[in-house]
């Protein structure tokens, strides 16, 4: 909108009118054919003052009084052929009618005078409007801009605008170098184009007679099919990525509390929601402020608080008096995930809450044309690689990390030394809760943050653990991964449901074949 | 023999106690419900037979649940898909009955008129016959649980890790049965039961037929699985509970035993999945979510593990728990459920039979 | 007690994969290993270790904590699969090939380190379970105990003296007791070959004493490997000590032959 605000205003102020009578009368007295002949006219001009009248048609203020053609804003009417003021407004005046075929063709017609605008993004936006709906008339008017313009990426896009052009008019010589050009894009509708060229038809001749062309056209769809491949298999990758450090995030407070500890628990999932509830407050808190764009720097740490905390009373209440009994663990930690989806419910009500992105997580990368990584998802993949990281110095570097480690390997052996086996225990369930809720603020800027939030990811954390094998990081880390890509190459392959289905029966038949998991220590401790 | 078969299932007391249930199930409810008149305050309503009808089927599932778990030590989060199997298998009959009754009025269920199709999927061959959809009833839990637990035994797979994939295993098996194209009718599942056995469905006779049926069944499994537990195989059972190694030792197969147990305690979870659904009237995917498979084991947890007739009164407790709270304060049932399992777990590992049995 | 004293050689020439009558230990020899590799992540818990029984032998195995006699049991009763080696039950019974219940059906009884026995069931049901007995699960359901079955159990309850206790919750047993009970157990197997992994650790001097006795009558019968600590013990039962270390036979012989051992003394005064 603002866009075309800038647009018509700059038609406007540059004001030297100069148009040919006749054309002008075409458009305000003729039939669709003529009219849309007069548009292709005035594009072909390509300056100002057929801009200036091409929008005023978009906007309706193009208006005929006996033999005038005149463009009316308000009280004020100009000749428009002349630009020359027309007073008094004449009382007997008849809307110009435009038919669908015709604005279409206007549409276009703006789209391709925008082409000589001053400013790039402008430019831009026309250009990709051009791409796939320009129509013959329009190539003097690209080849004009094509001379002038100075962006790498407007021409790119004009160049081939161009090329698709030429191809059905041009000399040999145009043609072949517009095939060639094509073969440059990275637009999957060039390749119907191409793909149009190399068509056999009914008889057995081929569509394009020349076969230099057809050649040419061979190599180009060669190229561009390579490409295409190239972009679809990033963008695969790119979601897979995506999903394995959803995964990831998920499963990590997991591959403490559940890997290192041991102890199992249900309830996980429910920390996820309560990370993505607390981010959800802090954005409130600042949405009455001017930071509202700053509000993740708050709730990150935030959310891993409120969890750790959730986690750690959770521990000491209940989790402390079943160590050793994992199915009753199982169990308890189940009924504390009921209540906590019920307390959610009773808080904020049974309805998914709006968590919004910060200004800076809209949007995204494109890559190549429909291969689009919005920053959200790439803000998240560098989020869990610093979590993993952060978590990975924890336990390898800090004191804490150290106990931790030295209880789950020998528990009465390092109580023996001194180390305060139950605090580290209450301690290491906050670290993985607090983990849990950072994955929870990271999954609320994607998803839906809802009470039922956890109940969606336990059953992939624990698929993620269980694969990675008990007790190991880099496990963990690559069974995210893997299943993340697993699932997004059967999903484009089979369908979501399907796919989630495949995972997990693989999953379950993989896990006979190595019931410790990927990274399988063969140990008699674990067999006991 | 046959005497010292009936002594060693129960004392006198245990035989008197079933002897009562037995003179309610079949005598007390349906003269109250039939005979009574609907204004009498002896009346017993539909609602109730059905609701008791319905903890009777769950009653089922628990002892089938204290077969694998109280006994056996193998804690499963997928009782709740064997026992859809058996409501899906029994409801394509049911959906057959409804004949062209449906609002569509066409031969073919209404959910399949609406997705267009013109013919039945595989899955419903010959599912108008009574006896072969009652087959499948027994045929695809048992045949499932076969299969997957000979995968998981014979790799040795224990403990937590067989609970989760029995979890994921339902969790699949209910993203599946959300799919349309799947042919059991997606989200909505089969309901608007009209008859069975050509009977209309929805009489007080039928209702009381099925509700004796199911109290039939219950009793039935509870002898076959008292007849188990206190034979020579039960006390193997027990043993590969505590110390599987040492049953390993001593020259069993754990694995067969294992698979036994398994299988049948799916096969009886699919009947009483059966008799779940025209006694409810509607089956869909959610019986197969992991959240319901949990709350079986609950049962078993608040009647008291490894006693047969405590998971049935444990079913009972909570079911009936639940239809008040529902009912009453819908919205702190999941509270109460939540804090029962945590209690239960904490103070009261044996259960309620447990409880009982210190205070005596 | 039932257990059939034979020692006979050349019995039975059927090749039945469990079945006991299959035993074929024509060369006197009722267990062969040979060149037994077991490795854990690297580590070599077993390192071609050899080491063969004789019908009727009572063996001693000792060696500092970790030599590998823990594994090289697990080994012969089917929990540990060799990486390198053969393990046969007399002439013909591949034990690397069956699982650990048909290695028990063929005749090997193991007690545990840790005295394992079922601590919920009482201690006549933990020895009617572990007789010897058809195990399969179609059997299994319809059993009952004939009256010889019950002679058998009271007979052994006897000989672990644990008669007065029958009837007992056997969690409830002191330790001493317990492994008593494991060892009535494996005799309810009616076992060729006893396998017995440190079975005096926790008993009274007087336990110990009667545990040496027991012990000495059932050899001859029975084959017998014995693996312990406790060097007194060791020194009245033996006649053939083997020493593993490292995972291999560091010495064999007698307890005077091993006992002067360079190898073995300084392994254990090294140690
Ligand atoms: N399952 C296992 N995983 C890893 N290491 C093992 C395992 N079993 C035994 N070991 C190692 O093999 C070595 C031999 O153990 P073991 O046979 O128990 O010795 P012993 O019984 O003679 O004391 C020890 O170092 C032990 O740590
Ligand atoms: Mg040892």
């Amino acid at each position: 909108m603002r866009i075309l605000l800038t647009i018509s205003l700059w038609l406007f102020a540059s004001g030297a009118f100069a148009l040919d009578a006749a054309t002008v009368n075409k458009l305000g007295f003729g039939d669709g054919d003529e009219k849309i002949a007069a548009i292709a006219a005035l594009v072909a001009e390509g300056d100002p003052a057929a801009a200036a009248l091409l929008q005023a048609a978009t906007d309706g203020e193009l208006q005929t009084a006996g033999k005038l053609v005149l463009i009316v804003k308000g009280e004020e009417a100009v000749n428009a052929a002349t630009g020359a003021k027309v007073t008094p407004l004449p009382e007997e005046r008849e809307d110009v009618i435009l038919n669908n075929r015709v604005r279409r063709e206007l549409g276009g017609a703006m789209a391709a005078l925008k082409l000589i605008s001053p400013d790039r993004a402008t430019r831009l936006a026309a250009a990709k409007e051009l791409t796939g709906n320009a129509d013959q008339a329009m190539l003097p008017l690209i080849k004009k801009a094509l001379a002038s313009e100075t962006d790498a990426g407007v021409k790119q896009l004009l160049e081939l605008t161009q090329a698709t052009l030429e191809l059905k008019t041009g000399t040999k010589e145009s043609r072949i170098a517009a095939v060639r050009t094509l073969g440059l894009s990275t637009n999957p509708n060039t390749k119907m184009l191409l793909l149009g060229i190399l068509e056999k038809s009914k008889e057995g001749g081929y569509a394009e007679p020349d076969e230099d062309i057809r050649i040419e056209a061979q190599k180009s769809l060669k190229a561009l099919e390579g490409r295409l491949a190239w972009g679809e298999r990033a963008g695969v990758l790119f979601t897979s990525v995506s999903l394995g450090s959803i995964l990831l995030l998920a499963a990590l407070g997991l591959a403490i509390t559940y890997g290192l500890m041991g102890v199992i628990n249900m309830a996980h999932g429910e920390l996820i929601m309560v990370g993505a509830y607390t981010t959800y407050v802090v954005q409130n808190l600042f949405k009455r402020t001017d930071f509202f764009d700053w509000y993740l720097l708050a709730a990150v740490p935030a959310s891993f608080i409120a969890a750790a905390a959730v986690g750690m009373a959770l521990e000491r209440l209940v989790i402390r008096w079943l160590y050793g009994r994992p199915l009753e663990t199982l169990l308890a930690t189940w009924g504390i995930s009921l209540m906590l989806i019920q307390t959610v419910r009773t808080i904020f009500g049974a309805q998914n809450v709006q968590v919004e992105n910060p200004a800076f997580m809209s949007g995204g990368m494109e890559l190549l044309t429909g291969v689009v990584m919005p920053w959200s998802r790439i803000v998240i993949i560098c989020f869990a690689g610093a979590v993993l990281v952060g978590m990975w110095l924890l336990l390898t570097k800090t004191r804490l990390g150290l106990f931790v480690r030295a209880v789950t390997q020998n528990r009465p052996m390092a109580s023996c030394v001194g180390v305060p086996t139950a605090r580290v225990d209450t301690w290491a369930f906050g670290l993985g809760s607090g983990i849990a809720g950072l994955a929870g603020c990271a999954l609320s800027q994607i998803g839906n943050v809802g009470p039922d939030l956890g109940q969606s990811y336990i059953v992939d954390s624990f698929m993620v653990v269980v694969l990675g094998g008990v007790g190991q990081l880099a496990g963990t880390v690559y069974a995210a991964l893997g299943l993340g890509f697993a699932n997004k190459l059967l999903e484009a392959w089979q369908g979501a449901v399907l796919a989630k289905i495949a995972v997990l029966v693989f999953i379950i038949f993989f896990i006979q074949k190595r019931p410790q998991g990927m990274f399988a220590l063969r140990g008699r401790a674990l067999d006991a | 023999m046959t005497g010292g078969i009936s002594r060693r299932l129960y004392g006198p007391r245990g035989w008197a106690i079933l002897a009562l249930f037995c003179v309610a199930v079949f005598g007390v409810m349906p003269v109250l419900n039939l005979a009574v008149p609907a204004d009498s305050p002896f009346h017993v309503s539909a609602y109730w037979v059905t609701l008791l009808g319905k903890i009777m089927c769950y009653a089922i599932v628990a002892v089938a649940m204290d077969l694998v778990w109280g006994y056996a030590g193998i804690l499963s989060l997928g009782h709740g898909l064997f026992f859809a199997l058996g409501g899906y298998s029994f409801g394509m009959y049911l959906m057959r009955q409804i004949g062209s009754d449906g609002q569509y009025r066409q031969p073919m269920p209404d959910f399949m008129v609406f997705l267009d199709w013109k013919e039945f999927p595989w899955q419903w061959w010959n599912s108008d016959s009574f006896w072969w959809c009652a087959m499948l009833v027994i045929v695809v839990p048992g045949l499932l649980a076969y299969v997957f637990g000979y995968f998981a035994f014979r790799s040795r797979v224990k403990g937590v890790y067989l609970s989760i994939i029995t979890q994921a295993l339902t969790f699949a098996a209910m993203l599946l049965f959300f799919r349309n194209a799947t042919g059991f009718g997606g989200n909505n599942g089969f309901t608007d039961f009209r008859r069975i056995l050509d009977i209309p469905i929805a009489t007080p006779q039928t209702r009381m037929a099925l509700f004796a049926i199911t109290g039939a069944t219950l009793i039935g499994t509870l002898l076959l699985a008292r007849w188990l537990t206190t034979s020579r195989f039960g006390r193997v059972l027990a043993a590969i509970r505590d110390a599987e190694q040492r049953v390993m030792f001593c020259g069993y197969d754990t694995v067969h035993y294992k698979l036994f147990v398994w299988t049948l305690s799916a096969v009886i979870c699919g009947v009483a999945g059966a008799l779940y659904v025209p006694q409810v009237g509607i089956i869909n995917p959610g019986e197969m979510s992991p959240a319901n498979s949990i709350e079986i084991a609950i049962w078993v947890a608040v009647g008291g593990r490894g006693t047969l007739i405590g998971p049935l009164i444990g079913a009972g407790l909570v079911n009936g728990a639940k239809s008040y709270f529902t009912q009453a304060f819908p919205e702190y049932w999941l509270f109460a459920l939540g804090l029962i399992f945590i209690l239960v777990t904490l103070f009261l590992p044996q259960g309620v039979m447990g409880f009982l049995g210190k205070k005596k | 007690m039932s257990i059939s004293a034979t020692t006979a050689t050349g019995e039975g020439g059927s090749l039945g994969r469990v079945a006991r009558e299959g035993l074929d230990s024509t060369h006197g020899v009722v267990l062969y290993m040979e060149d037994i590799s077991v490795s854990f992540d690297g580590f070599k818990a077993l390192n071609k270790l050899s080491l063969s029984i004789d019908i009727g032998e009572l063996r001693c195995v000792i060696g500092p904590n970790g030599a590998g006699k823990t594994t090289m049991m697990d080994v012969i009763t089917g929990k540990t699969r060799p990486d390198e080696g053969t393990v046969y039950f007399g002439q013909t019974i591949d034990l690397t090939r069956l699982s650990e219940a048909q290695i028990s059906t063929a005749g090997i009884g193991r007690k545990f380190q840790k005295p394992t026995i079922f601590e919920h069931h009482s201690v006549f049901e933990n020895l009617e379970l572990s007789m010897k007995a058809d195990k399969r699960v179609r059997k299994t359901l319809f059993s009952s105990l004939s009256s010889a079955q019950k002679d058998s159990i009271a007979e052994t309850l006897k000989t672990i003296r644990l008669n007065d206790s029958a009837d007992r919750v056997a969690g409830l047993l002191s330790h001493g007791q317990k492994q008593w009970l494991e060892i009535g157990m494996l005799l309810m197997q009616e076992p060729r070959l006893l396998l017995l992994d440190e079975p005096v650790a926790g008993m009274s001097d007087d336990e110990t004493e009667r545990t040496g006795e027991l012990f000495l009558s059932l050899a001859g019968k029975h084959s017998l490997v014995v693996v312990e600590h406790d060097m007194a013990f060791v020194e009245k039962i033996a006649r053939k000590i083997t020493v593993l270390h490292e995972g291999g036979v560091l010495a064999e012989g007698s307890m005077s032959e091993v006992q002067n051992d360079p190898k073995v003394i300084e392994v254990y005064l090294g140690r």
